[in-house]
């Protein structure tokens, strides 16, 4: 595995050795007990051919304990209350319904992008089980009418893109799938995985995400209706087919059913991917990887994300309601626990810098306005603030929210505010021109976020 | 049916001219990018607001009938 590592075997045997079993295991259960990326026919054996009847589709032995006709598949994943696991948690459901009653020639893309550097959830579950992934396009694609899949990869993951074809390759030679799957090589930026980047690069175009209306689902590629969803929602999608709604049900909680994959860093004995039921709180996920007690913040769901006092979140269940009365939302899954020691002003300025150079270049809001932030914020981080410091930044984050086509500036916005409310006791120790000793440039701590390098203004095609 | 200001933000490339014409309801930010004021466009300012529309040299404001009060 590159870049993935994946938490969990070691905690596996801890479960069998006396440990309370998380019993959260789905999309990871087949890599818990063989511990290697399952073949074609490790997935023909533990789940059986796609639940799918027809002309063409592989389940020639029909449906399987549970399974649904591909035309009850909006219906089985609407119940079962899946929502999206790349960010925006959109019910996968609607969108399916939408899209299978917009007419035309509707269109699939599985997004396994994952721009996010906090994140390696979507690369683990690719390496791991990508036929649970191919399957979830076929079924969409299967159950909204379309005749091919596009499944989206970061161009700047080369060993990932020849894993999934390879496992394409394996699925062929297995099982013929009734609908076509195309592998792109996207270019990598952060906000190219949006969905109406996708769109406009599958269409020709940049991978810049696009002003809305139309929303892809009434008017995406080819102009056709599109249903954009994370390549683990369509995981979930491939169980749920299976093992129907009441089944996907049994994790997590009534109002915020299922597992999800997370992605945990930062000061943790056992960093990586964990697959936990929904409403875990964030305190034992972390906990489970061997969080450190000195750990004092926690950035929650990435880089558009929020800051947290580490004792005050530690309770929070991981849900999009709970998280959201604190200002927080689970986003794709990323935790990271900010070290003793570690500036998180620091930390921020350095995300904001590569959030504003990570920007489309098209509205200007978004253009302008992070650089500014990200300005500000290096000059507190610095301990060089100035008077009006506070004030200037204060109105440059309520002018800069709400004003770019997609969600970059306002996700950066919320970063940078929540660093200000978490990190209010450090703001003013800098701004009395005290950097901590993690910020200053005699003694830079090492980084706790990654921040991946900036690319040439070509590659966006 | 009301009328609402739209803005496409990636069309938009702050010339600013919709400000000068409409300054009721647009201002501009630090950096010259028109900040548009939610709502309904009252009918007294519509002539102003077509003004600024038909200004825009990049075509980057609309406006959009809508139903709801």
């Amino acid at each position: 595995m590159t870049g993935a590592d994946v938490a969990g075997r070691d905690v596996a045997a801890r479960d069998a050795a006396g440990q309370p079993s998380t019993g959260a295991a789905r999309l990871m259960a087949g890599w818990r007990e063989t511990g290697r990326s399952a073949t074609a026919a490790d997935h023909l054996e533990r789940y059986g051919p796609l639940p799918l009847r027809g002309p063409g589709a592989g389940g020639r032995r029909g449906l399987r304990g549970g399974g649904l006709r591909a035309r009850g598949l909006a219906e089985a994943v609407a119940e079962a209350g899946l929502t999206g696991r790349g960010g925006a948690g959109f019910p996968t459901g609607t969108k399916m319904r939408a899209v299978a009653a917009g007419g035309g020639t509707p269109v699939v893309v599985a997004n396994g992008m994952e721009g996010e550097p906090a994140s390696s959830k979507d690369e683990a579950l690719l390496t791991l089980a990508p036929h649970l992934v191919l399957d979830g396009a076929v079924l969409a694609a299967a159950a909204v009418g379309a005749p091919v899949a596009h499944l989206c990869l970061s161009r700047h993951r080369p060993e990932l893109i020849e894993r999934v074809l390879a496992a394409l390759a394996d699925r062929q030679q297995a099982w013929t799938d009734p609908v076509a799957i195309e592998v792109h090589a996207v270019p990598h930026h952060y906000v190219s995985g949006e969905e109406t980047a996708l769109i406009r690069w599958l269409n020709g175009g940049q991978a810049k995400p696009a002003a809305t209306p139309p929303r892809p689902h009434e008017r995406g590629v080819r102009r056709q209706p599109t249903l954009v969803d994370n390549v683990e929602t369509l995981a979930h999608v491939a169980l749920i087919a299976r093992y129907g709604p009441d089944w996907f049900r049994q994790a997590g909680r009534p109002d915020a059913p299922g597992t999800m994959l997370v992605t945990v860093s930062g000061s943790v004995t056992h960093p990586g991917v964990r697959e936990i039921e929904l409403g875990t709180p964030v305190g034992e996920v972390l906990a489970r990887c061997g969080a450190a007690e000195t750990t004092e913040a926690v950035l929650v769901g990435g880089y558009f994300g929020s800051w947290h006092d580490a004792g005050s979140i530690a309770g929070v269940p991981i849900t999009a309601g709970d998280l959201r009365r604190l200002g927080a939302s689970p986003g794709a899954g990323a935790l990271v626990a900010l070290p003793a020691g570690a500036c998180g002003l620091n930390e921020t300025a350095r995300v904001l810098a590569y959030l504003a150079g990570q920007s489309a270049g098209q509205c200007g809001p978004c253009m302008f306005g992070l650089a500014s932030i990200a300005e500000d914020f290096a000059l507190l981080a610095a301990g060089r603030p100035g008077g009006a410091l506070f004030g200037r930044l204060e109105r440059r984050l309520g002018v800069v929210k709400g004003r770019g086509a997609c969600g970059h500036p306002d996700g950066a916005v919320r970063l940078a505010a929540s660093a200000l409310a978490t990190f209010s006791a450090d703001a003013s120790a800098h701004a009395r021109h005290m950097p901590c000793a993690a910020a200053r440039r005699d003694h830079p701590g090492p980084p706790v976020l990654p921040v991946p390098r900036r690319l040439a203004e070509e590659e966006w095609q | 049916m009301t009328t609402r200001l739209r803005l496409d933000p990636t069309a938009c490339t702050g010339h600013g001219l919709c400000a000068d014409l409409l300054p009721e309801l647009i201002e501009l930010d630090e950096w010259g990018y028109p900040i548009v004021q939610p709502g309904n466009v009252p009918a007294r300012l519509l002539p102003h607001a077509r003004r600024a529309r038909d200004t825009c040299p990049t075509l980057a404001l609309r406006l959009v009938r809508v139903r709801q009060p």
